[in-house]
């Protein structure tokens, strides 16, 4: 009988399935609240919370809530933490999903990849088995572009990252490269039929939207030539960081010429004393120093760094060519 | 009837050149809440957050629905909900204030007085949105109403709502794409090339349209209009007159840059894939 008395909740985490998780459904409601909240406060960044519900292999995102601006203070921050289970109190009092589900943040030229990102992942992951975060960019949306983006963590490399294993070997028996870090989720939209009814009824007659107008504008160069900076920028970085490798490497194979002369000696001496017939002394000594382990420097930053600089080149990619498209467009209108 | 002093009259503060302009969100916000509604309430109600632009426009931006409950003559809205997300929304944006109320519904309705007197204390002439949501007449009607006091002589005798010209056109929301926002649902976001693919079609059939009206003027098959005729001459005219190699240089200018760019993000890429390839070769060796 014992048996027959498990809890809901047992059985529902033991039995459970993990479907993994393969679209993101997010509301208009959410988008909205999401470009207003971080087209009004950039270019600083913020975040906010996203709520919803997780259903099988898609994650519902129905609602979410800004944060203030964080400030590095102990008293606002235990205000922040009220602030949001207020919030989540409140909403649920009107009926508004009270499930956390992820957060989102607003982004400079898509330059979102750091350390900090993975550390708010892990905590959030501690607490909700599935989540997402959601990456706004407004400055690339003075494009005509909508610059939303859910991402989550790769499995493989959430494991790494829980043991802080960032040597080459563990990343090689892993086969984990840098574009392994982060997984880019699908996005759908979804809105409810009443919110369809009421966008139908407003959408203005004219056939031309601002999105129109700010995809076909021509100046493009301010947002190309930031990217080419940070770009540069990251590269800087990039060599930093494969200049500390060398620095290691070097060391180790130093190193290891050194373990190498100490164990020809080690047995010529053993050679010469079992000729003697005396016994051999031990062929390691872990007292000396030439025997201790050069610490590897961990892969993270560079990885990250990578990632960073593959997001610039495909930025570049997309606005060069919505530039050719407007180029060949000026031609062809000019020529008529 | 000239000897009696008492005057019938509307005290009407600026409400003459008033006007609100709502975001798009704010009508979302409102639909999602009327969803969500509790199973016995007819009608959701709400505060609405904004700013009032320089001009006197009413800039509605941001809204949260309100508890509340409402029988046939009385009306109990949960103010401390009001006050707590107040605060709340306070916190992230200072600047938004309360401008008003929204309800659910079409036009105004009785109990809707009692809650108006209760916003005015909160904020001086707020604005009164209301969203048809049940589409009674058939359409969404979405209308903005201020409060006007009428009193005969110094005795309060009702409050008038007048109706203010509302701003309907939603450029955030054209921003996004009514593509994304008006169907239930979008399985893709569209990429940077097929928003562009699109904008382009558009465009072109925007051109068709006017050759189109231009030959059937020209064929005497339509009566010319000189407003769309000095339209049209406007846009031909406000294409920069460039002699044709200047042009050309300009044109093959910026698709150099371009074409420069486009290299050295691929040298970059292909330079990665190379240092991840020469990273593991030197673990393995």
């Amino acid at each position: 009988m014992a048996n027959m008395a498990r809890s809901f909740l047992q059985v529902a985490a033991t039995e459970e399935v993990a479907s993994p998780l393969r679209v993101v459904q997010i509301e208009g409601l959410v988008i909205l609240k999401i470009i207003k909240h971080c087209k009004e406060f950039s270019p600083a960044l913020v975040t906010g919370q996203l709520l919803g519900l997780d259903v099988g292999s898609v994650l519902e995102v129905t609602n979410c809530f800004p944060f203030p601006i964080r400030e590095e203070d102990e008293e606002i921050e235990a205000e922040g933490a009220n602030y949001q289970l207020e919030m989540m109190r409140c909403l649920r009092e009107v009926n508004v999903d009270n499930n956390t589900v992820g957060w989102y943040q607003s982004t400079l030229l898509g330059s979102y990849q750091t350390v900090e990102l993975i550390e708010t992942f892990m905590n959030y992951q501690e607490n909700i088995r599935r989540c997402v975060c959601i990456i706004y960019d407004p400055s690339k949306s003075n494009q005509g572009v909508l610059a939303l983006k859910a991402l989550k963590l790769s499995d493989s490399f959430m494991e790494l990252y829980r043991n802080n294993n960032f040597t080459g070997e563990k990343l090689r028996e892993k086969n984990l490269s840098w574009v392994d870090i982060f997984e880019e989720i699908p996005i759908k939209v979804s809105n409810s039929a009443l919110i369809s009814a009421f966008m139908t009824e407003l959408e203005a007659d004219s056939p031309v939207t601002q999105c129109d107008y700010d995809r076909l504008k021509l100046s493009t160069n301010p947002f190309l030539e930031r990217n080419v900076e940070f770009l540069i920028e990251c590269m800087d970085d990039l060599s930093m960081d494969q200049q500390k490798f060398q620095y290691y490497y070097r060391n180790l194979s130093r190193q290891q010429a050194q373990q190498q002369a100490w164990l020809q000696k080690r047995r010529a001496e053993n050679m010469a004393r079992r000729a003697a017939g005396e016994d051999p002394l031990p062929e390691e000594d872990p007292s000396n120093p030439i025997f201790k382990p050069v610490p590897e420097p961990s892969r993270l930053d560079s990885f990250l760094i990578t990632n960073q600089i593959s997001n610039y080149c495909n930025q570049i990619n997309g606005v060069a060519g919505q530039s050719f498209c407007r180029l060949y467009l000026m031609k062809g209108l000019h020529e008529n | 009837m000239a000897s009696e002093h008492t005057v019938l009259q509307f005290s009407s503060s600026s409400s003459a050149s008033l006007s609100a302009k709502v975001h798009p969100l704010v009508i979302f916000n409102i639909c999602d809440c009327y969803v969500r509604r509790p199973d016995q309430a007819d009608r959701v109600i709400g505060t609405l957050l904004g700013s009032i632009l320089p001009d006197g426009t009413v800039d509605i931006r941001n809204s949260y629905a309100v508890p509340h409950s409402e029988s046939s003559d009385q009306v109990a809205l949960d103010i401390d909900y009001h006050h707590n997300m107040l605060i709340s929304h306070q916190k992230v944006n200072p600047k938004e204030v309360i401008v008003g109320w929204y309800s659910t519904g079409l036009g105004v309705t009785g109990g809707s007085a009692l809650i108006h007197e209760f916003y005015s204390r909160e904020v001086s002439n707020p604005v009164h949105l209301t969203v048809d949501t049940g589409f009674s007449t058939g359409e969404g009607t979405i209308k903005a109403y201020v409060s006007v006091n009428l009193s005969l002589g110094d005795r309060q005798l009702a409050a008038q709502f007048q109706e203010i010209p509302l701003d309907l056109r939603m450029v955030e929301a054209e921003r996004v794409g009514f593509d994304i926002l008006k169907t239930t649902m979008v399985d893709k976001l569209p990429t940077d090339l097929e928003g562009m693919e699109a904008s382009m079609e558009r465009l072109l059939a925007l051109v068709d349209e006017v050759y189109k009206y231009v030959d059937n003027v020209v064929e005497g098959r339509v009566a010319p209009d000189n407003n769309i005729g000095r339209f049209i001459s406007d846009t031909v005219a406000s294409l920069p007159k460039l002699p044709p190699t200047a042009f050309d240089k300009l044109v093959n200018d910026s698709l150099q840059d371009h074409l420069l760019m486009l290299y050295l993000s691929s040298i970059t890429r292909t330079q990665l894939s190379l240092a991840e390839k020469l990273n593991t070769a030197a673990q393995v060796l």
